[in-house]
């Protein structure tokens, strides 16, 4: 057997389990021998939060399961128990309703630091798709889990995100009846929806995450420079000139990253849970009536750019499929971005104007149409009557449309735009 | 190695065929599994039909009732509201009433109700299942989550989400203040 020949270097307890277990091995490789590149900056902190804020949202749902019933007649109630009677509940749950919403926030940033760093480009293709993965699972994660509480705004938000399934054509209306196990959000539906959320998508998301950082570790981080540091070694160790190890560097600096995060998520916490209905919606604290739906209604904050461009694109032939397939595409564009990319360089550094000018626009659109899908479609007024093609339509929409149509074309433009950009001289090894 | 000219073709053959089937014996497990998450028989028994006293409803009003969990609506229309559909007819997507979102015996009534008075509908949009408020003072339903209209008689606006005209249930007269919803038999 291989566990024979194998040199242990390590005694006692820890020499003990080494022999039986990879150890320390396991700590070199993705901690004290980790090189990553020295140059890590601001935009460097938010995976490590996202691993934290996926911690605090499986140790606080655990405790939330403890109180809480998945039952149509007593969610609403466990919820309110949990807020009034449990010792902390409003603690822990605050806890959980604001990491939800952090969880976006750091996720987003992660995201958006890899587009402008390009580090989603080889060899770094898998990497990036398993975390768009992660992020569909963390956007379930969230719809699953935002049925729970079984106010006004779960029950709605649930109703119209399951009938979109009804819209694809042929098998849709089969297909959400098959989501919801009845022909109404009911009773079956909120208790597998928590199925998924406490156990299915929590799985699937730990089991990517594992992955997401193994491909992390197989070819080395990327970073602000977008210079590979293993092209640069030190000839007598063969460590990267320009790498430091992760352990104690990365997670010293990490740690002083989570201190600052934790500032920030205890003040919302203790003294703006609700963030004003962004994190918490007003109507979310009437019970559930599927007989009356709320005089407004719109997603929580995280999805109302998706929401917009699905309200924005109109039936073709009385199918809302299209609107359907398009917030679908919104999300899916990102698994092609490694091959969508053409540019000689990759961090956005060295990038010329087309690239800047177009991740700008996208950045804009994202913010406008996060804006409208909180607010109702007339938000703007009309235009009026005699204007031609667009008379007394809603502005919004037509915002909604247009920045839905600069969205795609950030994409579909990107073959283009990134090779023809006037890009300079990327450096042969990191700058600061 | 599995190139080697030493691989018994028996045994391989054995191999494939017993991997094949154990592959297709697994795939069929999952059967079970989703068929667990259709509609239970308790839920399928929940579509009995409704009996509604309408006589309570006065001119302009809209009750609302609950039949297989979704809301279903009665709206009073009074005459000049039901004159007033007539007047809808360019606004709409489908003035004829060809649309299949009614029973066949309504197909091509453009007030799509058997007594003028009486509109009945199912409360939830045709696109995305919300339930339309009813604006009395604009004469139509409005659906807050994506802003389709619908005039009185259900009919979808040009220029909207929605794609279909409100879906009318079946339903049968009882007696003149009594409506049985869900059937267009009067056993029910």
């Amino acid at each position: 057997m291989a566990a024979a020949d194998k040199i242990v270097t390590t005694t006692g307890l820890l020499g003990w389990v080494d022999e039986r277990f990879p150890l320390t091995k396991l700590f070199r490789e993705h901690m004290s021998e980790y090189y990553a590149p020295k140059n890590f900056n601001f935009f460097y902190f938010f995976g490590a939060l996202s691993l934290l804020v996926l911690v605090n949202q499986i140790l606080t749902g655990i405790f939330l399961t403890m109180h809480y019933k998945p039952d149509a007649a007593s969610a609403f109630a466990s919820v309110e128990y949990i807020m009034r009677e449990v010792n902390f509940g409003w603690l822990i749950r605050y806890m959980h309703s604001t990491g939800a919403s952090a969880f976006f926030i750091v996720v987003y940033l992660h995201m958006f630091r890899g587009l402008i760093y390009g580090s989603y480009r080889k060899p770094r293709e898998l990497i990036w798709i398993f975390g768009v993965i992660i992020f569909l699972m963390l956007m379930g994660e969230a719809f699953f889990g935002y049925l729970l509480p079984w106010g006004q705004m779960s029950f709605w938000g649930a109703q119209v995100i399951v009938n979109l399934f009804g819209a694809v054509p042929f098998i849709g209306p089969d297909l959400s009846v098959w989501i919801r196990g009845d022909f109404v959000v009911s009773d079956a539906t909120l208790n597998r929806f928590f199925a998924f959320h406490v156990i299915a998508l929590p799985l699937a998301i730990c089991g990517l995450v594992a992955a997401h950082i193994m491909a992390l570790h197989e070819v080395g981080s990327n970073n602000p420079d977008g210079v590979e540091i293993k092209k640069t070694k030190d000839p007598v160790t063969g460590h990267p000139l320009d790498g430091i190890p992760f352990h104690p560097y990365y997670t010293v600096k990490d740690l002083f990253g989570v201190s600052v995060f934790l500032f920030v998520f205890c003040a919302i916490i203790f003294f703006a849970p609700e963030m004003g209905g962004y994190f918490l919606e007003a109507n979310n604290f009437i019970p559930a009536n599927p007989m009356q739906t709320p005089p407004h209604i719109a997603p929580v904050w995280y999805f109302t750019p998706f929401y917009s461009i699905l309200r924005a694109v109109p039936p073709v032939f009385e199918s809302q499929f299209p609107g359907v397939a398009c917030m679908g595409l919104s999300v899916m564009a990102f698994f092609l971005m490694p091959w969508l990319d053409r540019g000689a360089v990759r961090s956005i550094r060295y990038r010329g104007a087309h690239f800047k000018t177009w991740l700008a626009l996208f950045v804009a659109s994202l913010f406008i149409l996060g804006y409208l899908g909180t607010q109702p479609t007339d938000v703007w007024g009309r235009f009026g009557e005699g204007v031609p093609l667009v008379g007394g339509s809603e502005r919004a929409t037509w915002g909604a449309r247009l920045f839905s149509l600069v969205y795609f074309l950030y994409f579909i433009l990107m073959p283009w735009y990134t090779r023809w950009d006037k890009t300079k001289p990327e450096p042969t090894r990191v700058t600061g | 190695m599995s190139t080697s000219p030493s691989v018994d073709r028996q045994r391989r053959n054995l191999l494939i065929g017993t991997a094949a089937a154990g592959g297709a014996a697994g795939l069929a497990v999952a059967v079970p599994f989703v068929e667990s998450m259709q509609p239970s028989e308790r839920a399928k028994a929940m579509g009995a039909p409704v009996e509604v006293d309408i006589s309570k409803i006065a001119p302009g009003e809209r009750m609302t009732l609950e039949w297989q969990g979704k809301p279903v609506w009665v709206l009073h229309r009074t005459r000049a509201q039901i004159e007033g559909i007539a007047k809808s007819d360019e606004l709409v997507v489908d003035p004829g009433v060809e649309q299949a979102q009614q029973p066949s015996s309504l197909k091509g009534n453009k007030l799509r109700s058997e007594k003028p008075e009486f509109f009945v509908a199912v409360g939830v949009c045709t696109h995305l299942g919300c339930s339309p408020v009813y604006q009395q003072d604009q004469d139509r339903f409005y659906c807050p989550c994506h802003g389709s209209k619908f005039d009185l008689a259900g009919r979808v606006y040009k220029g909207v989400p929605a794609p279909t005209n409100l879906v009318v249930p079946k339903y049968t007269y009882l007696s003149d203040s009594k409506l049985l919803i869900g059937t267009d038999k009067k056993e029910g």
